[in-house]
C-alpha cells in the first residue's frame, strides 16, 4: 500500500503549469514550422533546458544524444525531436532508480527510520510534516524527532507541523546533541511499536565540515539501535536551486549515505532541473516532490510525468 | 594557481599565440568557455548570452600586446564587465534622518529573511542605533517565536502579536517604536512565492502601510535560473531598493546576483555569510565578480586580516603571501588572527581556487585547536623550515600535541597545498591584469 498514491497527481501538474507553459512555448517556438531540427532549433531548445536549471553538461549530452537518435530515423520533425529529448531526460532519471510506484519498505522494518537532511531553507521541516501526515493518513503510527537543536524555535516549528499531522514529536532542549535526539526518537519508536520514525535535522551548508561530520554521527547513533537504520536518508533540495546543488548533494553523501532526493517548492516557476545532475552524479533516485504549502502537498515522484510536465501543454 | 576559467580560456586561445589580433574565428572557443562558466555559475541564460556578446565586442580586433596574453586580456574584459554590471560602489542603507528608519525585508521561503533581519538589527545596534524587530510572518509555524529568540539573543526588542493579519501588525509598529524610543524598525515578512497573487498583494499592502526607507529583497545565493523571475515579480509589486545575497558561506558562485542586477537594476546591498548573527558584510561588487569567475576573494581575505591584526602584521602577511615565504611561524600567528576573523571555512571560501582543492580545503573549525597544538609542538626552527620535519620529528610532534602522526602528516600536506595555492596567486599576473582593483597582489 502506498501512502502517497492517493494524492491527487493533478497538483503536480498544476504546480508546474506556469513553468510548463513557458518551457512549452520555448520549445514550440524552437520547433515550429521546421521540418528537421537545425542548429538554431537546437540552440533554442538548449535555452529552454538550461533555463530549467538542468545544467550545461546534461543539456549538452542530452542534445547530443537526441541529435544522434534523430540522425538514425526518418522522422526528424518537431514531434519526433521533442519526444527524443523527453525520452532521453526521463531515461536519465530512471537510470538513477526513480520510479513512480516507489513505496518505502514499511513492512520490512519496524520502526522504519527516515533521516531528512539538507541545506538551510531547503524545506526540510515542511517536508517532514508532510511525510508524517501522509504516513499517518495511510494508517501508520508516526513519531518525528526534532534534531535541529540549533536554529531558534526549530522545535516549535516542527511541533506545529506534528500537531497538524496528528503525530507525536520528540524534542530536547535547544543546544542538545542532535544524535541524542535521533537516538531517543528511534528508541521511543521501538519501545512503543511505532511504524515510522522521521528525524528532522538542522539545515547545514555542505561547506561546513564539522556540521557535516555531525550528520554522520546522527546516522551512526540511529544504527546503534537498529543496525539497518536509517532505512531512508532523504536530501531535500530546493526546486529553485542552481548548479551548486550537485556540490551540496556530493558533500552530503560523503557525510552520510543518501538513499533518495526530495525536491521541494516546485509550485512556483522554478523547475527543479538541478536534480538531473544530482541523479547522475550520485546515482540516487528522486522519491518525492513538494508542490505546495498545504500539508498534503507531497507526492510520489514520477520521472515521466515530471519530464512530460516540463514540456507538455 | 590560475583559476579554472582562465586555464580554459588559455587552452582555447592557444592557437592565437603568435597572431597579433583577436578575431571572430580565433576567440569563438574562448567565448564558449566563458558562456559555459557563466551558466555553471547560475547566471541566467539570456543574461549570459548578452554578456558574452559584449565581451566579444570589446575583445575583437584588440591588439595582443607582448606584456599580456590574449586570455589575460579577455579575462580583464570579463572582470571589468562583471564589476560594472554588478554596480560600481557598495551601496549603503538609507537611514531616516528625522524619525525611525523603517526597513522592510521580503523574499521567497527559505531565502534567509529572518536570520538576515537578526543580523541587520545586530549591525545597527553595534553602530550605536536602537533598532527593533517586527514579526510579520504569521504563516510559517514558529516564525514569530524564532524572531523573538533571535531578538532576545542580541537584546533587541521584538514586536510580536497574536494578530492574524500582518497588515495590522505593521500598523501598530510605529507606536511600538515610539514607546521604546527606537530609531529603526526591521519588518520581517513571511516568505512567499512570487506567483501567489494573494500573498503578493499582501506584501504590497504592508509596504504601503510601513512606507519604508529601505525595502530589501533577500535571495539565496544558491538560486538557479529562476532567480530572475522571482526578482522581477517582487520588484513589480514592492519596487525594492536593494538586494541581500545570503548563504555566501557555501560554495555557490552566486551568478544569480548578476542576473538579478542586470534584469532588475537594483543594487546588492548586503552579503550574508553565516548562521551566527555576526556574519553580515556590505556587498562588494568586484569581489562577487571574482567569485563568479572563481578567482576567490583575496580582497576580503586580506581586509578581514587587516581588521583584526595591527597594520604591521597585515602588511607582513601580504608581503609573505606575495613572496610565497609563508611558514609555520606565520601560520601560528595567523591562526590566532583567523580565530578572531570568523570560521576557517568561510575564510577559505575567499581564497582563489579553494573550491578546486576539494578535500584539502575541507576544514573543520574545531580542528583549529588541534592544528594549533601541533604547530605549537614544533620547534621554532621547524616552523621556519618545514622541510626539516622527518619521521622522527613528526612522531615527537604528534606525541607532544596529543595527536596522531596522521594528523601531523595531514597538516603538513594541507600546508603545502595552501602554499602552492598562495604562490599561484602571486604568479597569476594579477597586477598587470587588474590594475584598478584594491588587491595588494
Amino acid at each position: 500500500m502506498n501512502p502517497f498514491k492517493n494524492v491527487n497527481f493533478e497538483k503536480l501538474k498544476r504546480g508546474l503549469t506556469k513553468s510548463r507553459k513557458r518551457l512549452a512555448a520555448g520549445v514550440a517556438e524552437a520547433l515550429t514550422g521546421k521540418a528537421t531540427i537545425d542548429e538554431e532549433t537546437m540552440e533554442e531548445l538548449e535555452e529552454a533546458l538550461i533555463s530549467a536549471d538542468i545544467g550545461f553538461d546534461v543539456v549538452e549530452r542530452t542534445l547530443e544524444n537526441t541529435r544522434s537518435r534523430l540522425a538514425n530515423q526518418a522522422d526528424r520533425g518537431e514531434g519526433a525531436a521533442l519526444k527524443a529529448v523527453r525520452k532521453e531526460l526521463a531515461a536519465q532519471l530512471e537510470r538513477a532508480g526513480a520510479t513512480a510506484d516507489y513505496e518505502p519498505a514499511l513492512a520490512s522494518h519496524k520502526p522504519f527510520v527516515i533521516l531528512v537532511v539538507g541545506v538551510n531553507g531547503a524545506g526540510k521541516t515542511t517536508t517532514v510534516g508532510k511525510l508524517a501526515r501522509n504516513f499517518k493518513r495511510a494508517g501508520k503510527s508516526v513519531i518525528v524527532g526534532a534534531a535541529d537543536t540549533y536554529r531558534a524555535a526549530a522545535n516549535e516549528q516542527l511541533e506545529v507541523w506534528a500537531e497538524r499531522a496528528e503525530v507525536d514529536v520528540l524534542g530536547m532542549a535547544p543546544g542538545s546533541d542532535p544524535s541524542a535526539v535521533a537516538y531517543r526518537t528511534v528508541e521511543t519508536a521501538k519501545r512503543e511499536g511505532i511504524d515510522v520514525a522521521i528525524v528532522d535535522t538542522a539545515g547545514r551548508l555542505h561547506t561546513k565540515a564539522n556540521l557535516m561530520s555531525e550528520l554522520g554521527k546522527i546516522g551512526r547513533a540511529v544504527a546503534k539501535l537498529e543496525p539497518t537504520a536509517p532505512h531512508e536518508t532523504f536530501l531535500v533540495v530546493d526546486g529553485g536551486a542552481g548548479q551548486n546543488a550537485v556540490q551540496q548533494a556530493e558533500r552530503f553523501s560523503e557525510a552520510t549515505p543518501l538513499t533518495g532526493l526530495i525536491v521541494a517548492k516546485l509550485d512556483g516557476t522554478a523547475k527543479g532541473g538541478a536534480l538531473f545532475r544530482i541523479c547522475d552524479a550520485l546515482d540516487i533516485p528522486v522519491r518525492y516532490v513538494g508542490v505546495g504549502e498545504g500539508i498534503e502537498d507531497l507526492q510520489n515522484f514520477d520521472p515521466r510525468l515530471f519530464v512530460e510536465a516540463l514540456f507538455n501543454e | 594557481m590560475l583559476d579554472e576559467l582562465t586555464r580554459k580560456i588559455d587552452g582555447a586561445l592557444k592557437k592565437i599565440r603568435g597572431q597579433g589580433k583577436l578575431t571572430e574565428a580565433n576567440i569563438s572557443d574562448a567565448l564558449r568557455e566563458i558562456r559555459r562558466a557563466l551558466l555553471d555559475a547560475d547566471v541566467n541564460y539570456k543574461v549570459a548570452k548578452r554578456f558574452v556578446a559584449r565581451v566579444k565586442e570589446k575583445s575583437l580586433g584588440a591588439e595582443v600586446m607582448r606584456s599580456i596574453t590574449p586570455s589575460q586580456l579577455i579575462t580583464k574584459h570579463i572582470h571589468d564587465e562583471l564589476t560594472e554590471l554588478l554596480g560600481g560602489e557598495a551601496a549603503e542603507l538609507r537611514l531616516n534622518a528625522s524619525g525611525a528608519t523603517a526597513i522592510l525585508v521580503v523574499g521567497l521561503q527559505g531565502s534567509g529573511k529572518t536570520t538576515f533581519s537578526g543580523k541587520l538589527a545586530k549591525r545597527l545596534k553595534e553602530r550605536g542605533g536602537k533598532p527593533g524587530l517586527v514579526a510579520c510572518d504569521v504563516y510559517r509555524p514558529a516564525a514569530i517565536e524564532q524572531l523573538k529568540k533571535l531578538g532576545e539573543s542580541i537584546d533587541v526588542p521584538v514586536l510580536t502579536s497574536d494578530e492574524k493579519d500582518p497588515r495590522r501588525i505593521a500598523t501598530s509598529a510605529p507606536a511600538f517604536a515610539k514607546e521604546r524610543k527606537l530609531d529603526a524598525l526591521i519588518y520581517d515578512t513571511a516568505g512567499r512565492l512570487h506567483v501567489d497573487e494573494e500573498m503578493m498583494a499582501e506584501v504590497a499592502d504592508i509596504k504601503a502601510i510601513v512606507d519604508p526607507n529601505e525595502t530589501l529583497f533577500v535571495v539565496d545565493s544558491m538560486t538557479g535560473q529562476d532567480a530572475v523571475n522571482s526578482a522581477k515579480a517582487f520588484n513589480e509589486r514592492v519596487d525594492y531598493d536593494g538586494v541581500v545575497l545570503t548563504k555566501l558561506d557555501g560554495d555557490s558562485r552566486g551568478g544569480c546576483a548578476l542576473s538579478i542586477r542586470e534584469v532588475v537594476g537594483k543594487p546588492i546591498k548586503f552579503a550574508s555569510v553565516g548562521e551566527t548573527l555576526d556574519a553580515l558584510e556590505p556587498f562588494h561588487p568586484d569581489r562577487l565578480a571574482s567569485r563568479i569567475l572563481d578567482r576567490g576573494d583575496v580582497v576580503t581575505f586580506v581586509e578581514k586580516a587587516q581588521a583584526h591584526a595591527d597594520e604591521l602584521e597585515s602588511e607582513e602577511l601580504e608581503e609573505k603571501l606575495r613572496k610565497n615565504a609563508f611558514d609555520f611561524e606565520d601560520f601560528l600567528k595567523q591562526i590566532k588572527v583567523i580565530k578572531k576573523m570568523g570560521s576557517l571555512s568561510s575564510i577559505l571560501a575567499m581564497i582563489p581556487g579553494a573550491s578546486k582543492l576539494g578535500a584539502a580545503a575541507d576544514v573543520d573549525d574545531d580542528a583549529l585547536v588541534k592544528v594549533e597544538a601541533i604547530v605549537n609542538s614544533m620547534t621554532r626552527e621547524e616552523r621556519r623550515e618545514p622541510k626539516l620535519l622527518n619521521g622522527s620529528r613528526r612522531k615527537r610532534i604528534a606525541r607532544g600535541s596529543g595527536s596522531t602522526i596522521q594528523d601531523v602528516n595531514r597538516l603538513l600536506k594541507r600546508f603545502k597545498e595552501m602554499k602552492r595555492m598562495m604562490g599561484g596567486i602571486a604568479k597569476s599576473g594579477l597586477p598587470k591584469t587588474f590594475p584598478k582593483g584594491p588587491s595588494p597582489f
